[in-house]
């Protein structure tokens, strides 16, 4: 039974090791991350500037850190708006069938064509562009129904299963079912789709900043950053490289961990 | 005690009724065998008794009488008061009836924790003591296991003290032994012989294995295509079927005879 899952265990690690990178950037940077001549302008990487400066001289690493943690709160809030909503949905209309869920999976449908960007730009146009909590708002709802699809699946292929009916049969009720019963039984399914929605929510976020209707200066996030550093791609390569390598890191690591979660999942079943 | 007066259900888009029009009543105390091949109706009949009839999706009259109480037609309130705490269910295979993530224990409680208001403590009481009424060994130990930890036969018995304990009036039991092989099918059939001479329950046996059946039911009825076709004492029906039906049934068992004879 105790077989080894070296992507779990890779993907624990990195995750960890980045999280508390993050959290660290919170509280302190090594330099002020919008303090301007903390260093030389375009200075490259060296043992006082990790990543090296920007053209006013502001410590690249310090605001990859700050950039990063403003990036993972907005994933993480999405995911949340996302996952809840889109568990719920998914979870009633996956264990009842009916019309509504008929109606409530081709609007799903009809949502899905869309590329998620472009429908969470037409969202944030209708709020306000530009405040934090509007892109937590564009994102979460845009993740909504890819989360309700999974969901769904899952319940409605428990839904028939026999001890799902044996509980029903003992006249448990409802919400019960749904809680203890069914809801344990889809998280093999449910934590690597959180992996990826992270995931799918962080790549979003920096395509939104990038694209310059996301956060907005003097927030950093690392899709700002990016685009600022597209501009001295040449004067200062570091800083691309710098913001990049996060923002695969993060990626790459939660990926690991849904990874090992679908293994792990498959190796005890 | 239990009386099912024509009853008819017809699911869409099939031609014929799964069950076309079955009366059938059991008295308490009595075990009735329900035999029929695969479609014949048998499970959906049990079904229908127990509440868990797609209601939704499918066509259906008559009536189910338990005790006089309408079940049929009973909304979900009333039919959840009932199942559990005067109908258990047995499935065919028990690995699949409980829930992998939970313990046994709780799972055998699980009635008492949805019927009663009975402390922890005392559930957890009347759970190893029904566990070890069907003859699990180390009771207290299985009650903290989970399924994957026990064997088929285990399982079984601890879906039927899940079943059994509330102390329902009636015990549907749908092929509860065709998933296990054949000693630990004898040691089952053996259990719940007892537990009806012990507490009096009626039982509605499911079965396609007509063998089983003789042991165990007093009176059989057979079903074919949505049909009652024969219905008896189970001694009756065994040495002298009337349906032509029957007669096939009871010579497809195998017996040594026919094995020497034929190849």
């Amino acid at each position: 039974m105790k077989r080894r899952n070296g992507f779990l265990t890779a993907g624990l690690v990195l995750t960890c090791a980045l999280a508390a990178l993050i959290l660290l950037g919170f509280f302190w940077t090594p330099y002020d991350p919008n303090a301007m001549a903390a260093g030389p302008k375009f200075g490259g990487p060296s043992p006082a500037h990790w990543m090296g400066t920007d053209n006013f001289g502001r410590d690249i690493f310090s605001r990859v850190l700050k950039g990063a943690g403003a990036t993972a709160s907005i994933a993480l809030a999405t995911l949340a708006i996302g996952a809840v909503c889109g568990c719920l949905a998914g979870a009633l209309t996956g264990c009842f069938g009916g019309p509504v869920d008929e109606l409530l999976m081709r609007l799903n449908d009809a949502l899905t064509a869309f590329p998620n960007i472009l429908l969470a730009l037409v969202v944030i146009s209708l709020l306000e562009p530009g405040k934090k909590i509007n892109v937590i708002l564009a994102l979460g709802l845009v993740f909504i129904p890819s989360f309700a699809r999974v969901t769904r699946t899952a319940f409605a292929s428990l839904r028939d299963v026999n001890y799902i009916k044996s509980a029903r049969l003992m006249g448990a009720s409802n919400p019960r079912i749904l809680a203890i019963h069914m809801l344990p039984n889809t998280a093999p399914v449910l934590l690597p789709a959180l992996t990826i929605g992270f995931n799918n929510a962080v790549l979003a976020e920096a395509s939104m900043s990038f694209l310059g209707i996301g956060v907005t200066p003097p927030d950093a996030s690392l899709g700002y950053m990016l685009s600022e550093a597209q501009g001295m791609l040449f004067a200062a390569p570091w800083y691309a490289a710098g913001t990049g390598l996060v923002i695969v890191l993060m990626v790459f690591s939660v990926g690991l961990l849904g990874e090992g979660l679908r293994r792990q999942d498959k190796g005890v079943l | 005690m239990l009386e099912i007066r024509d009853l008819h259900v017809k699911f869409p888009g099939r031609d014929r009724e799964a069950v076309a029009g079955v009366s059938l009543s059991i008295r308490a105390g009595e075990i009735l065998g329900l035999v029929g091949e695969s479609g014949s109706g048998k499970t959906v009949t049990a079904m229908s008794v127990a509440g868990l009839l797609p209601r939704k999706q499918c066509d259906y009259s008559g009536e189910i009488l338990l005790d006089g109480k309408e079940l049929l037609h009973a909304d979900r309130a009333e039919l959840r008061n009932i199942q559990g705490r005067e109908i258990g269910v047995v499935f065919q295979e028990p690995q699949s009836a409980l829930d992998p993530l939970m313990k046994i224990g709780p799972q055998v409680e699980e009635v008492l924790r949805v019927h009663t208001s009975l402390s922890r403590e005392e559930r957890r009481r009347q759970a190893v003591e029904a566990m070890a009424a069907v003859e699990l060994p180390e009771a207290e130990a299985v009650y903290e296991k989970y399924p994957h930890q026990l064997s088929g036969g285990m399982l079984q018995r601890a879906m039927i003290a899940a079943a059994v304990i509330a102390k329902p009036k009636l015990l549907l039991l749908d092929e509860p032994t065709t998933a296990l092989d054949v000693t630990i099918q004898a040691q089952i059939l053996e259990l719940l012989k007892r537990l009806n001479r012990e507490s009096g329950v009626s039982m509605l046996f499911i079965s396609h294995d007509l063998n089983v059946v003789r042991k165990l039911c007093g009176r059989v009825a057979v079903m074919q295509r949505g049909l009652l076709v024969e219905e008896g004492e189970a001694q009756e029906v065994f040495h002298h079927p009337h349906h032509p039906y029957t007669r096939r049934l009871i010579a497809a068992i195998p017996t040594r005879k026919r094995k020497e004879g034929g190849a």
